[in-house]
C-alpha cells in the first residue's frame, strides 16, 4: 500500500499542526470544484475562514453526519471529489459510518478528521482519542484500508493530492494543537444550503 | 398508475412510486416488515440501496445525496426513528432538505416487546413537534395517492416527509411465542 508509506503508523508519533494553517493548505489544493463538508464546531469554523467556496458545505448541529453528507455527495456525483472534515469528537459519535463507507468502497470520497483529542468547543473535556483511541486505526479496522495519519504538513499536502488523484475511499488523521479558529460560520442554513447545490451545479 | 399492474402489494406500490419520482437512493436500517421493500430495492439495479449502522447516519446520506442532486428515502423502525429528532431538527428542517423517510410501525396493535410499545409513543410527538409532514398508511388503496403526493410536495416545499407503515397495511410482526 503506498498510501501509506512514509506516514507515522499511530497517532503519537504524528506531528501537532494548526487546523486553520493545514485547512488553507487542503483548500488551496482544490482546483477542480471539490466538494468540501465541513463538520460542526471550529473544524467547520476554519473551513468557512479558509475562503468562502461554494463547493462547501457547513453543517450546524447534525454532531457526526460530516462523513455520512459527504458520502451521499458522492454518490450523487461520482466524477467530483468528496471530502469530509470531521473533528475527533464528531466521529466518534459515528464510527459505524466509517464501517459504510468502507462497504461502499466509495472511490471520491475522502475523510480528513481532526484530532485534538479534546472537545473544544464545550470547554476542552477529554475525548477518547486523548486516552488511546486512534481513529485511523480504527478507520483501517472498519475497512478502509487506505488510512494514514499525516506526520507534518508536508505529509499532510502530498496525502490530500493522492486522494484528488487516485481512488479512494481515503481517511486522513491530523493531530491538530487547540488553538482558536480563525473565523466563525455565518449560521444561516438555507443559504449554506442553496449557495452549496448552485457550486454542485445542481441548482 | 393505469398500466401498472393490479393487486400490487404495498411494498410493489411503493417501489413503483419511488421510481415514478426518481427516488433512487434507498438507506435504511433492517426492518422485517421492510423485509419485502428492502428485498425490492436491491433486485432492481434503478436502485442504489445499502444498509446503515445508524439511521442518523442514513438521514445524512439522504441530505448530502440530495444537494448532490439525486433524491433519497431512509428506511427503519419506530425504535430507529426514536434516534433522529436531533438529526431531522439540525440538519433536514433548517436545510430545508426534502429527506423522506419510512418507518415500519411497531409498538401498537399486538405488540409483544414492552420497549418497543413504550418508544413508538414518542413518534408523533416528535413529528409534530417538529411541524414535519407525516402519513400514517393504513390501506392498500390509499398507499400510491399518499406517496405520490407526499413527495411531490416534499420535494416542492424542500421539507422532509414522512411515511408510517400501519400493522393495518403491512400484519405488521406478530407475536410468536
Amino acid at each position: 500500500m503506498t498510501f501509506a508509506t512514509n506516514h507515522p503508523v499511530s497517532r503519537d508519533q504524528a506531528k501537532v499542526m494548526n487546523r486553520f494553517d493545514i485547512t488553507k493548505r487542503m483548500v488551496a489544493r482544490l482546483k477542480h470544484d471539490e466538494a468540501v463538508i465541513g463538520g460542526i464546531g471550529y473544524t467547520n469554523f476554519d473551513l468557512w475562514a479558509a475562503g468562502r467556496r461554494p463547493q462547501n458545505f457547513y453543517m450546524l448541529g447534525s454532531m457526526g453526519l460530516a462523513a455520512p453528507i459527504a458520502l451521499g455527495v458522492a454518490l450523487a456525483q461520482p466524477q467530483r471529489k468528496v471530502i469530509a472534515l470531521e473533528g475527533d469528537g464528531s466521529i466518534l459519535m459515528q464510527l459505524g459510518s466509517l464501517a459504510t463507507i468502507a462497504g461502499r468502497q466509495q472511490k471520491n470520497l475522502a475523510v480528513v478528521i481532526m484530532d485534538n483529542g479534546t472537545y473544544q468547543i464545550t470547554g476542552g473535556q477529554a475525548t477518547a482519542t486523548e486516552q488511546g483511541a486512534d481513529i485511523v486505526a480504527i478507520a483501517r479496522g472498519a475497512g478502509i484500508s487506505q488510512s494514514a495519519w499525516a506526520a507534518d504538513e508536508a505529509a499532510f499536502e502530498e496525502l490530500i493530492d493522492v486522494t484528488l488523484r487516485e481512488d479512494g475511499p481515503w481517511l486522513i488523521g491530523c493531530r491538530i494543537d487547540k488553538e482558536k479558529p480563525a473565523d466563525t460560520t455565518e449560521r444561516d442554513p438555507p443559504r449554506i444550503r442553496d449557495q452549496f447545490m448552485r457550486g454542485l451545479g445542481v441548482k | 398508475m393505469d398500466e401498472e399492474a393490479p393487486n400490487r402489494a404495498w411494498h410493489e406500490i411503493v417501489r413503483d412510486v419511488l421510481k415514478r419520482h426518481k427516488v433512487s437512493l434507498v438507506t435504511y436500517v433492517p426492518d422485517n416488515v421492510l423485509r419485502p421493500l428492502i428485498e425490492a430495492v436491491h433486485a432492481d439495479p434503478f436502485f442504489t440501496a445499502f444498509s446503515c449502522a445508524r439511521e442518523e447516519e442514513a438521514v445524512g446520506i439522504v441530505s448530502g445525496a440530495w444537494m448532490g442532486g439525486t433524491r433519497g428515502i431512509v428506511l427503519m423502525q419506530t425504535s430507529g426513528f426514536a434516534t433522529l429528532p436531533n438529526a431531522i431538527a439540525s440538519l433536514a428542517v433548517p436545510f430545508q432538505i426534502p429527506v423522506l423517510m419510512m418507518v415500519s410501525e411497531r409498538g401498537t396493535l399486538g405488540e409483544f416487546n414492552i420497549g418497543q410499545s413504550l418508544v413508538a409513543r414518542t413518534m408523533r410527538p416528535v413529528l409534530d413537534a417538529l411541524a414535519v409532514e407525516h402519513h400514517t398508511m393504513t390501506r392498500l388503496d390509499e398507499v400510491e395517492f399518499i406517496i405520490d403526493r407526499s413527495i411531490t410536495q416534499a420535494v416542492a416545499t424542500q421539507a422532509p416527509c414522512v411515511f408510517i407503515l400501519s400493522p393495518l397495511l403491512t400484519g405488521g410482526k406478530v407475536f410468536a411465542k
